[in-house]
């Protein structure tokens, strides 16, 4: 059967030849218009006067356009209508588009738009955390504040009790393909939409609503992008309504795409956080109580931060149970980017937080913090409860940190980094193990619906099409393989094609790791559904049941007849059956109210661990990823090769975002570090040298497409492993606690260094 | 106008084109080749990663900081080129799909032809081969494990590219002297060597640099003599060719220029380019002031020399006349106690943070001589005087470190940008003059 093999990703011999088509590479027709957005230069204001005359003459300039130049919705956020495609009058992050430019060449775009003279009466910007809290800038009325038995009582009768805070820098997702879109104008008006985005219905409405077109007007495909994150979920937003807008104004196909520095200036990036806690816990590390302060930096518009603010506090607990607990919240409002999705949404903040607690209550009571951890783990017993109330039935998290820690030889290791540290004093070595319990489903219970659409042509060919997109992570493999699985057939006979609003309607994001569990089950419906109708065809033929048909190995078998499959499918044909059909799935048994937290926000938890070692130069801060052990949960993997891609490349990127990747606005608000050149993303020596990834081999309890689990964002929390390691051979350079932010830079850990040696004093 | 002539997967090509365009727009734009791809057009990602063949063999670059006229006589392959004539794949293409290496695919190209480049010139080095190339979606393992597994395959044959005869071009002087007098005539042009900065102006800054001259075409700029005395390097001598030349006479030199840009940046790079630009953090100025460098700048027909350190007068500004061109720069022969610490947020193909360059001279237990020199502290690259000092006659101990560190103070106030807090640079300063401590040279004198 297809599934559970390690099958390549379908487009890599396109990959590696150069023939995979991204949005930028679709042959444009003559006369395709470029666009640029001119972007406001402060932070905050209101704009007094825009001066395009420069901007008009440049050449190669077709139409210049402002927020009063747009025929219909002047609105590109993702729900809140917050966010104008083009200022209105007031900017509130620099960097904020405020008119567009549509000229005969993309260089010719972009050199016009810096012609433009914008005027403003300046505010003062609201930038970090504290002059947001000061000021009371927040989305929502108030914190939102979540909580379970009295934290605060619990924690002050516990016989120890520590308090700390943290400071988590945000990350740039650097996709390698920025941001892009393509609109060609069709009769009566009508738009197809060529985008790199995760999320094509929500491109599809954006586009309808400043078109003033029925969502039927318009059509958006994506057959892949060069990698989203989560960044490619509300951003492309911008660009696909401005190409539309322009398109209809002009006539004409628009295309746009940033260029890498705007793209990092205007798009959102992951949320920043401060998370204070308060914690009660016994001679053991048992946590009796806790409280977390979880500020957030959402940036100019709502955007999805409030789900993101969410998402961090319901992975608060981590791996652990928490009896006493309460987790407040704030969403607060600045003059920066509009911090969006990111790969783990929230969760991995919220993670860091508690895994921080851990490590801290370890180094206060001068304990491993591997035993911490493990005396807080949710037993696999399934009689403890989420701080929301959901009981944790699925808890695999005690067994898999003991097999890694097993076979990484943590407890040897650990030791001979001790040894390491007495004999040397300029090099360090720090060694941790962190675990991952992340929830899968769309928090926004409704999101949790897929469609997927089916035929099967009478050569016996397969056209495989659903919601989901592809932006590298192997859905669309996966997917191919549960529909050829269903068949019978080999998957090369299964044509995977773009996803298409015109073929699947009302899809979800591709986001929340949910691409291959909802997809695959919409697909698997549909397949059932023809594989059904051939079976009923056949058993009517021999006079046998349906379920006596045996679909396998590109035949179909039934009483002793053995045919091709494309023999069955071309007598359904001329029997005039239907070959094609639509599926659809909705995800069972979720419940959650998002103000009280309370009830079943997810359909089950995917679970993983990570050891890494690392060492560091007390000269300079410098440091090296040595080695790295995971073990991680995908469930009964649907691809094991692809699921391994996952989590290799989700521990990179998680170990890049809390140590090398630092954002750094200045205090007008401009973000300094926006290419790659100044914002560094791990390269290639960047990997610990010794890499070893295995997967779980326990099936998924819950009931999804082959008992797989979702595999996209869990695996990015391995990355703490690195930072608490790094805390940790901070930690031998004297008696404090590292009390360590993230990133945890080269700088950072010097001075925490040097922090932990005064302490000590 | 002449045409810029040269070989484009195999083929002959002419162009007339603006002389900044970039081979990227060119590719993508006008030959409908989109496989290479822009990540970032500022030679930092290696999306865009093209093979160049020119008389020193093939090599890597950024199509997106080079420019046309730069091609001129060379062989360049895409990735669309890297798979043969009849669409066979290159065995480093078939490495990746069978483990696995690329997942959006974006930065695959890029890749692949880094890949072949290492492939064919036999580098198994790939942690450096491929520094410049960046991919956000697989943490590189499957592509080492590609690379790897490539790297015993015959290389195709249809790699090899006879080098086209071409025509000179007029902004592309072939010999110092034709340089020399039509830059004195032009001294506002924008001289181009490997682009790696100039080609920024273009694609970042959107600048218009008429008149330009084209220096890759100059021979009598390009070599290396090494003699009894001194090495001499010529300005277009690029980064790679430098670390190779250097190796053998100051480790320290060569490791550091490993960590200079990526491989596709020392490829175009060129030491005269380097210093001639005064940034405060270029990565061989420390490191040739500390060896005690000469500089030799031509006017026209005058020649002068200095002390590479008296050539930074200011942040951005040298002594420097107009029409004035870095010829080469000379490295008095010495034993090699130079260190090179190099500092930056992320250890390779990052700018420097702090670049500090340690030569210090110990006889008998005593300090004798020193030369250490500090990129990333000042607004130009300089000599720690004060920290000289305090070292020179003083017994080589920790003591006499400290008393440095404290001097170094005196030397520097940094500034605090995105890289590093000022703060910071003068402790990471500090601890890299105890790391060279730490870490005697192997060359150490003990007894006269």
């Amino acid at each position: 059967m297809s599934v559970a093999k390690p099958l390549p990703h379908d487009a890599a011999l396109l990959h590696v030849t150069g023939q995979a088509r991204y949005v930028d590479d679709i042959p444009a027709p003559a006369g395709t218009l470029h666009l640029a957005f001119g972007l406001s230069g402060i932070a905050h204001g209101r704009i007094t006067d825009i001066d395009l005359a420069a901007v008009r003459a440049a050449p190669g300039v077709v139409r210049v356009l402002t927020a009063d130049d747009l025929p219909f919705a002047n609105d590109v956020s993702a729900g809140a209508h917050d966010e104008p495609l083009l200022a209105d009058g007031m900017v509130h992050h620099l960097g904020q588009p405020v008119f567009l430019v549509v000229a005969e060449t993309h260089l010719a775009a972009r050199k016009a738009a810096r012609l433009g003279r914008i005027t403003y009466d300046e505010l003062r910007p609201i930038l970090t955390i504290d002059e947001a809290l000061e000021a009371g800038s927040r989305f929502e009325e108030g914190p939102r504040i979540w909580s379970r038995g009295d934290a605060a009582t619990a924690i002050d009768a516990a016989p120890h009790h520590i308090e700390g805070r943290m400071e988590i820098g945000g990350q740039e997702h650097f996709y390698l393909e920025g941001q892009a879109a393509f609109a060609l104008p069709q009769e009566n008006g009508d738009t197809v939409v060529h985008s790199s985005t995760q999320h094509p219905t929500e491109i599809q409405h954006k586009v309808a609503e400043a078109l003033g077109l029925p969502m039927s007007g318009v059509r958006v495909e994506v057959r892949r992008m060069g990698g989203g994150f989560g960044g490619k979920e509300s951003q492309g937003n911008a660009l696909a309504v401005a190409c539309a807008v322009a398109a209809r104004l002009t006539g004409r196909p628009c295309k746009m795409r940033y260029d890498r520095d705007d793209d990092m200036v205007i798009t959102g990036k992951r949320h920043d956080f401060r998370i204070s806690y308060r914690v009660g816990f016994d001679d053991q590390g048992r946590v009796q109580g806790i409280e977390f302060i979880q500020l957030c930096r959402c940036g100019w518009a709502q955007d999805l931060s409030l789900a993101v603010a969410d998402r961090a506090m319901l992975h608060a607990d981590n791996a652990y149970f928490l009896p006493n607990v309460r987790i407040e919240s704030h969403r607060l409002r600045t003059n920066t980017q509009s911090a969006t999705a990111f790969r783990g949404f929230g969760g991995p903040q919220g993670i860091v937080g508690i895994e921080r607690v851990m490590d801290h209550i370890a180094h206060h009571l001068g304990r491993d913090p591997l035993d911490i951890r493990q005396a807080n783990f949710y037993a696999p017993a399934g009689d403890q409860v989420t701080p929301y109330g959901m009981p944790v039935t699925d808890s695999i998290i005690g067994a898999l940190t003991e097999r890694l820690a097993r076979t990484s030889g943590y407890h040897a290791r650990r030791r001979a980094a001790a040894e390491w540290n007495a004999a040397n004093p300029v090099l360090k070595k720090g060694i941790a193990l962190t675990p991952v319990k992340f929830g899968i489903s769309f928090t926004l219970s409704h999101l949790n619906q897929a469609g997927a659409l089916v035929h099967v042509y009478q050569d016996g060919s397969i056209h495989l099409n659903h919601g989901g997109t592809e932006m590298g992570q192997g859905l669309f493999q996966k997917v191919a393989q549960v529909a050829a699985a269903g068949f019978g057939v080999d998957v090369s006979r299964v044509r995977i094609t773009a996803t298409d609003t015109g073929k699947v309607p009302n899809t979800s994001a591709t986001a929340a790791s949910s691409g291959s569990d909802l997809n695959g089950m919409a697909v698997k419906a549909a397949v059932d559904t023809i594989r059904t109708r051939l079976a009923e065809m056949l058993a009517q033929e021999h006079q046998c049941a349906p379920g006596d048909v045996r679909f396998a190995d590109d035949r179909v078998q039934v009483g002793g007849a053995d045919y091709a499959f494309e023999e069955v499918v071309h007598r359904a044909y001329t029997q005039r059956i239907s070959l094609s059909a639509t599926g659809f799935y909705q995800t069972p048994g979720l419940s959650w109210d998002r103000i009280r937290g309370e009830g079943r926000p997810f359909f089950y938890f995917a679970y993983g661990a990570a050891v890494s070692e690392v060492v560091l130069d007390t000269l300079t801060g410098e440091n090296r990823i040595l080695r790295t052990d995971i073990l991680h949960d995908a469930g009964a993997s649907l691809n094991p090769a692809l699921d391994k891609g996952q989590v290799e490349g989700g521990f990179v990127q998680g170990a890049g975002w809390l140590t090398t990747e630092e954002l750094v606005w200045d205090d007008k608000g401009r973000l300094r570090t926006h290419a790659p050149s100044t914002y560094k993303i791990p390269a290639c020596g960047d990997r610990p040298r010794i890499l070893n990834v295995a997967l779980w081999d326990g099936e998924n309890p819950a009931d999804t497409i082959y008992r797989s689990k979702a595999v996209g964002e869990p695996p990015l929390m391995h990355g703490i492993s690195v930072l608490m390691a790094l805390s940790d051979a901070v930690a031998a350079c004297g008696d404090a606690y590292p009390a360590l932010d993230a990133p945890a830079t080269a700088e950072r850990l010097l001075w925490a260094t040097r922090q932990v040696e005064v302490d000590e004093l | 106008m002449s045409e810029i002539a040269f070989l484009l997967n195999g083929a002959p090509v002419r162009v007339q084109a603006d002389p900044t365009r970039t081979l990227l727009d060119w590719l993508r734009e006008d030959r409908r080749l989109t496989g290479t791809k822009e990540g970032c057009n500022e030679g930092d990602c290696g999306a865009c990663t093209v093979m160049v063949t020119d008389a020193d063999g093939p090599k890597t670059l950024n199509a997106c900081i080079l420019l046309l006229p730069q091609l001129h006589g060379k062989a360049v392959r895409t990735v669309e080129g890297i798979t043969g004539p009849e669409g066979q794949l290159h065995p480093v293409q078939e490495a990746m799909i069978a483990h696995h290496g690329s997942q959006c695919g974006f930065c695959t190209p890029g890749f692949v032809v880094s890949m072949a480049v290492a492939h064919k010139l036999g580098r198994q080095d790939f942690d450096d081969q491929l520094a410049g190339n960046l991919c956000r979606c697989t943490g590189y393992a499957p592509i080492i494990r590609a690379a790897e597994a490539a790297s015993d395959a015959p290389v195709p044959e249809w790699l090899d590219d006879p080098l086209p005869e071409v025509a000179p071009l007029p902004f592309r002087p072939e010999t110092a002297d034709e340089l020399a007098d039509w830059y004195l005539a032009h001294p506002d042009a924008t001289l181009i060597a490997g682009a790696t900065d100039v080609g920024l102006w273009v694609t970042k800054e959107l600048r218009n640099l008429a008149p330009v001259a084209f220096l890759n075409g100059v021979r009598d700029l390009r070599g290396v003599a090494v003699t009894e005395d001194a090495i001499r390097i010529g300005a277009c001598v690029t980064i790679s060719e430098l670390g190779r030349v250097i190796a053998p006479h100051f480790g320290g030199f060569a490791e550091l220029i490993r960590r200079y840009g990526s491989v596709q940046v020392r490829n175009a790079a060129t030491i005269g380019g380097n210093i001639a630009n005064g940034s405060p953090i270029g990565d061989s100025p420390p490191a040739l002031i500390a060896l005690g460098a000469v500089l030799h700048l031509r006017r026209g027909t005058e020649r002068r020399s200095l002390p590479l350190e008296e050539f930074f007068l200011d942040y951005r500004k040298q002594d420097r006349q107009p029409g004035e061109f870095v010829e080469a720069v000379t490295i008095p022969r010495q034993p090699d106690r130079l260190a090179c610490y190099k500092l930056s947020k992320r250890f390779d193909q990052d700018i420097s943070a702090v670049c500090g360059c340690f030569n210090v001279t110990v006889v008998d237990g005593v300090v004798t001589a020193a030369r250490i020199a500090f990129g990333g502290m000042a607004g130009i690259p300089k000599r720690a005087a004060a920290t000289e000092r305090a070292l020179i006659g003083q017994p080589w101990s920790e003591a006499t470190i400290s008393a440095a560190q404290a001097a170094l103070e005196l030397d520097f106030t940094p500034m605090s940008d995105m890289r590093a807090s000022a703060a910071y640079r003068t402790e990471a300063a500090k601890g890299m003059l105890m790391r060279y401590f730490l870490q005697p040279r192997p060359v150490l004198e003990v007894g006269a």
